[in-house]
C-alpha cells in the first residue's frame, strides 16, 4: 500500500474543512489546523499547528504529532466530563480507512497480466488519486473536529485540550484493549436503553419536547440519506473507471483525441467534488445530530434524576428520615439540570445556525462545481466533436 | 411510466446508396392491406411462410457468445453460377431517401412467421449527376415493398455467388432480437416498436453495405431486389442468418482443417492480414466486454441515484428550516431527473455499440471465410498439380504397354488435367486478387464505420452535459435562497 505524504497547506482549496463548519470566528487568540499528515501502513499521523495569544501556552506558536487515538482519547474526556454534560460534544472524526482503497489497488496488482502496461498504469494512477482523496478527507475530519473545540467559548479552555495541543511528546494514549471495549459495548447498550426509558418521559418544556422529537426523526433521515449518497458517489467513481477502460478499448478503433480523455478526468472530479460537498456534509451532521441526541438524553437523563430526587425528598419528609441527604441530592439533582437545561437550550439553536449555514453553503459550492464541470466538459466534448468531424 | 425509447439508428457513409426506412404505427386492423400492395404472395398474416429447414430453436444463438466453435453442421451451399465478375468500380452516386410503413402483423400469427414476415417499404431515389452511361436503373425514384424473409434470400444468393470467390459478402441481419449480448436494457424486453425499429435499422445498414460494394451493386439479383414489384418467395433455404453465415464458414473452416492444409503463403500479405483479423477480433470482444460493463454500472448508478432522490426528498420534509427544507426537496427532483439521464444514456450506449459490435463480429466471420476459400482454391489448384503428375506418370507406363487405346485415353486425360491446373492457378490468383481488394476496402469502411458511432456517442454525451447544466441552473438559485 502505498505511503503518502501530504501537506495540507496551500493544497486543493475544497477540501478544507472549514466547509463543514461554518461559524467558526478565525480567532486570533487560538487556531488550529492539521499543516501535515503522513500515511504509512496502519497509521496516519497529523501535524497539529496551533497559533495561540493566550497566556496558557510558554509559545505562540508550535506544533505536536499526534495520531487518531489520541484524538478519541480527548474526545472521550470530553464526554466523560461533567461539566460538559450541557454541550454538543464536538463529535470524534472517523477512524482513518483506506481497507477499500487498499483493497482495490490489490486486485488492480492480480489482474496486472491481463492488461496492457498502458491500461496498468492508467488505472493505477487512478486509483492512487482516490486513495490520496480518502486521505485528504480523513485530515480534513481531524481538523474539524479540533477546529469546532477551539471555537467553543468553554471547551477551548479545557486542560487536556491544551496537553493535546502542546505536549510534544506521545500521549501514551494506546488503543482500547478488548476488555476496555467490551466495556464500552455494554455501556452503550445501557445507553441505549435508557435513552429510550428517558425520551419517553414527557418533557414540560415546549422547546425541548419539540427538539426531542425533530431530532429523532431528523437524524434517521440523514444517516438513510448519507448511507445512500456514499453508494450513489461509490458508483459514480466506478463508472469513471469502466469510462476510461472503455476509452482505451476504442482507442484502438479510432485516433480519439485525447480532449476525450480529459473529459473522463473531470468526471471523475464531479464524483470527488459531491464527495466532499454532499456525502461528507451529510456524514458530519449524521454525526453532530447524534451528538445532539446525546445531549438530550442527558438533558433528560437529569431531568429523570431530578424528578426521582424530589420523589426521594417527599419520602424521606414524610417519614421524616435522612431529609438531610434527601435534600442535598435534590438540590445536587437541581442544579445540574437547571445547567443543562440553560446551556443545552442555547447549543441547540447554535447547531440548527450551524446546520442551515453549512447546508446553504455547501449545496451553493456543489451547483456551482456541478455547472463548472458539466460546462468544461461539454467545451471538451464539443472541441473533440469538431475535430472529428473535421477531418473525414 | 418510462417513455419509449427507439434507439437510435447508425447512419453509415454514404458514398453510393443510401436507403432508409421510417416507420409509422402498426394498424390495429389485421387484415387491411394497403391499396398499392401488389406482390403475388400477399403478406396477410396467415400465410405461412418457410424458409428455414432448422428444427431447432431460432434463438438459440441469440444468447451464445459469437464464437467460431460451434460445432454444429449444416450443408453447404450448393455452388450456384459462378460468373467470372470482373468488378467495376461504380460511376453512379445516389441520393438517398427514406420512408416506409410497416404492414400490420396479426397478434396470432405464429411466431416465426411473424419474425420473418415483417414487410418494409422501400423508397429509393437514384440521381445520376455524372450522367454516365452506367443505367442499372429504369426509374430515378421508385418504391417496393420487402419482407423480412426477402432480405435473407437476397443475402444467400449472393453469398452462394461471391464468397467463394473472395468477395466478402455483408452478412444479413440476426433473426432473433436478442444479437449478440446477453445485457438487457430496461424491465420489459424489447416492446413490438423497438424490435421493429431494430430490425429496420439493421436492414438498413445491410443493404446499404450491400450496394456499396462495387461489383455486388450491379449484380442482377441485387437490382431486381431494388426495382422489381413483384419478388419470387424466397425458398426454403439453409443458411440464411447470420448464424448461418457462422455455420458455413465452420464448415469450411473444418474442412480445410481436416484437410491439413499447410499452405505455403508465398504471400506474407496474407499473414500479415490473417494476423491482423484475429487481432480485429480480440479487440472487438473486448470492447464488447467494455461496453457490457459501462452500461451495467451506469444502470447501477441510475439505481442509487434514485434511491437518494428519495432519501434527500425525506430529508427535506423533516428539516424544520422552511427554506432549507425546500432546498433539499428541488435537490432530490434533481438527482431524480439525472437518474432519468442515466438511464437514457445506458439506453444509448446499448443500442449504439451493440449494433455495431454485431456487424462487425459478422463481417469479421465473412472475411474468415473468404480467406478460407483462398485456402481451399490453392489447395485445390495443388490437388490437380498432383492429379497431373499422376497421369503423366501413367502416361509414361503406357507407353510401353503396347495398349494404343489407352495411351491416347490418357493423352487426353493429361490435356484436361493440365487445364484444370491452369484452371486452378488462375482461380487462386483470382480470388487472391479479389481479397486484397475486399479487405482494403473494408479497412476504410471499418474506420467510417467506427467514426461514425463514436460521433453519435459523443453527441449524446453532448446532450446529458446540456442536460445537467439546465438542471442545475434551476437549482442553484434555490440553494443560495437558503436564509
Amino acid at each position: 500500500p502505498p505511503s503518502l505524504h501530504h501537506k495540507t497547506s496551500g493544497s486543493s482549496k475544497e477540501s478544507h474543512p472549514r466547509a463543514v463548519n461554518v461559524d467558526l470566528q478565525t480567532d486570533a487568540t487560538l487556531q488550529v489546523d492539521i499543516s501535515d499528515a503522513l500515511s504509512e501502513r496502519d497509521k496516519v499521523k497529523f501535524t497539529v499547528h496551533t497559533k495561540s495569544t493566550l497566556p496558557n501556552f510558554k509559545q505562540n506558536e508550535f506544533s505536536v504529532v499526534r495520531q487518531h487515538e489520541e484524538f478519541i482519547w480527548l474526545h472521550d474526556s470530553f464526554v466523560e466530563n461533567e461539566e460538559y454534560a450541557g454541550f454538543i460534544i464536538p463529535p470524534a472524526p472517523p477512524r482513518p480507512d483506506f481497507d477499500a482503497s487498499r483493497e482495490k489497488l490489490q486486485k488492480l496488482g492480480e489482474g496486472e497480466g491481463s492488461m496492457t502496461k498502458e491500461e496498468f498504469t492508467k488505472m493505477k494512477q487512478e486509483l492512487e488519486a482516490e486513495y490520496l482523496a480518502i486521505f485528504k478527507k480523513t485530515v480534513a475530519m481531524h481538523e474539524v473536529f479540533l477546529c469546532r473545540v477551539a471555537a467553543h467559548p468553554v471547551l477551548r479552555k479545557d486542560l487536556n485540550f491544551h496537553v493535546f495541543l502542546e505536549y510534544n511528546q506521545d500521549l501514551s494514549v494506546r488503543g482500547k484493549n478488548k476488555k476496555e471495549k467490551l466495556e464500552d459495548f455494554f455501556k452503550n447498550v445501557v445507553k441505549s436503553a435508557d435513552g429510550v426509558i428517558v425520551s419517553g418521559v414527557k418533557d414540560v418544556d415546549d422547546f425541548f419536547e419539540h427538539e426531542k422529537t425533530f431530532l429523532l426523526e431528523y437524524h434517521n433521515r440523514v444517516k438513510d440519506a448519507s448511507a445512500k449518497s456514499d453508494r450513489m458517489i461509490r458508483s459514480h467513481k466506478t463508472l469513471c473507471l469502466m469510462e476510461t477502460f472503455f476509452l482505451f478499448v476504442c482507442r484502438f478503433f479510432l485516433k480519439v483525441s485525447e480532449l476525450f480523455e480529459k473529459t473522463r478526468k473531470i468526471e471523475a472530479r464531479v464524483a470527488a467534488d459531491e464527495d466532499l460537498k454532499l456525502a461528507d456534509l451529510l456524514k458530519y451532521y449524521l454525526r453532530e445530530s447524534q451528538a445532539a441526541k446525546d445531549l438530550l438524553y442527558r438533558r433528560g437523563r437529569a431531568l429523570v434524576d431530578y424528578e426521582n430526587a424530589n420523589k426521594a425528598l417527599d419520602k424521606a419528609r414524610a417519614k421524616n428520615k435522612d431529609v438531610l441527604q434527601a435534600e442535598t441530592t435534590q438540590q445536587v439533582c437541581c442544579q445540574k439540570f437547571e445547567k443543562i437545561s440553560e446551556s443545552a437550550k442555547q447549543e441547540l439553536i447554535d447547531f440548527k445556525t450551524r446546520r442551515v449555514a453549512a447546508f446553504r453553503k455547501n449545496l451553493v459550492e456543489l451547483a456551482e462545481l456541478e455547472l463548472k464541470h458539466a460546462k468544461g466538459n461539454l467545451q471538451l466534448l464539443q472541441s473533440c466533436l469538431a475535430v472529428l468531424k473535421g477531418d473525414t | 411510466s418510462r417513455k419509449q425509447l427507439v434507439p437510435p439508428s447508425v447512419d453509415l457513409p454514404r458514398f453510393l446508396f443510401r436507403l432508409c426506412f421510417q416507420l409509422s404505427p402498426t394498424s390495429p386492423e389485421p387484415a387491411s392491406l394497403p391499396a398499392e400492395d401488389i406482390s403475388t404472395n400477399s403478406n396477410g398474416p396467415k400465410q405461412e411462410i418457410l424458409l428455414d429447414d432448422d428444427q431447432e430453436d431460432l434463438f438459440a444463438e441469440a444468447t451464445e457468445e459469437v464464437s467460431l466453435d460451434s460445432p454444429e453442421r449444416e450443408p453447404i451451399l450448393s455452388d450456384g453460377p459462378s460468373p467470372a465478375i470482373t468488378p467495376v468500380t461504380p460511376t453512379v452516386i445516389i441520393t438517398p431517401r427514406v420512408d416506409a410503413s410497416m404492414f400490420d402483423r396479426s397478434p396470432d400469427e405464429d411466431e416465426e412467421a411473424e419474425e420473418n414476415g415483417d414487410t418494409f417499404d422501400l423508397q429509393i431515389m437514384v440521381s445520376d449527376p455524372e450522367k454516365t452511361s452506367l443505367n442499372l436503373f429504369n426509374r430515378n425514384e421508385f418504391t417496393v415493398k420487402r419482407r423480412f424473409s426477402d432480405f435473407l434470400g437476397l443475402h444467400s444468393k449472393l453469398a452462394s455467388k461471391y464468397l467463394h470467390i473472395g468477395y466478402i459478402v455483408p452478412p444479413a441481419p440476426e433473426k432473433s432480437i436478442v444479437g449478440m449480448t446477453k445485457v438487457k436494457v430496461g424491465k420489459e424486453d424489447l416492446s413490438s416498436a423497438e424490435f421493429v425499429e431494430k430490425r429496420r435499422s439493421a436492414l438498413e445498414r445491410y443493404l446499404m453495405r450491400t450496394v456499396n460494394h462495387p461489383a455486388l451493386l450491379k449484380d442482377p439479383d441485387v437490382i431486381q431486389f431494388l426495382e422489381s414489384t413483384e419478388l419470387p418467395r424466397a425458398v426454403s433455404t439453409q443458411a440464411l442468418s447470420g448464424a448461418g453465415i457462422l455455420r458455413m464458414v465452420n464448415k469450411a473452416a473444418e474442412a480445410v482443417n481436416k484437410m491439413t492444409i499447410k499452405m505455403n503463403e508465398s504471400d506474407a500479405w496474407f499473414e500479415e492480414k490473417q494476423q491482423q483479423f484475429e487481432n480485429l477480433d480480440v479487440q472487438l470482444r473486448k470492447l464488447h466486454a467494455s461496453v457490457e460493463s459501462l452500461v451495467c454500472h451506469r444502470k447501477e448508478l441510475s439505481v442509487n441515484t434514485a434511491s437518494f432522490a428519495k432519501s434527500a426528498a425525506m430529508l427535506g420534509n423533516s428539516e424544520d428550516h422552511t427554506a432549507l427544507s425546500r432546498a433539499l426537496s428541488q435537490l432530490a427532483e434533481v438527482e431524480e431527473k439525472i437518474d432519468q439521464l442515466h438511464q437514457e444514456q445506458a439506453y444509448a450506449d446499448f443500442y449504439l455499440f451493440s449494433e455495431l459490435l454485431g456487424d462487425y463480429v459478422r463481417l469479421i466471420t465473412a472475411v474468415k471465410g473468404v480467406f478460407d476459400h483462398r485456402m481451399k482454391t490453392w489447395s485445390k489448384w495443388q490437388d490437380a498439380q498432383v492429379m497431373l503428375q499422376r497421369k503423366r506418370e501413367a502416361e509414361a507406363k503406357l507407353q510401353y504397354a503396347n495398349k494404343p487405346d489407352k495411351l491416347q485415353q490418357a493423352k487426353e486425360e493429361i490435356k484436361e488435367w493440365e487445364a484444370k491446373v491452369q484452371q486452378g492457378e488462375r482461380d487462386f490468383e483470382q480470388i487472391s486478387k479479389n481479397i486484397r481488394r475486399e479487405v482494403g476496402r473494408f479497412e476504410k469502411q471499418r474506420v467510417k464505420d467506427f467514426k461514425v458511432v463514436i460521433i453519435k456517442y459523443l453527441e449524446s454525451l453532448v446532450h446529458t452535459q446540456q442536460q445537467l447544466i439546465k438542471y442545475w441552473e434551476a437549482f442553484l438559485p434555490e440553494a443560495k435562497a437558503i436564509a
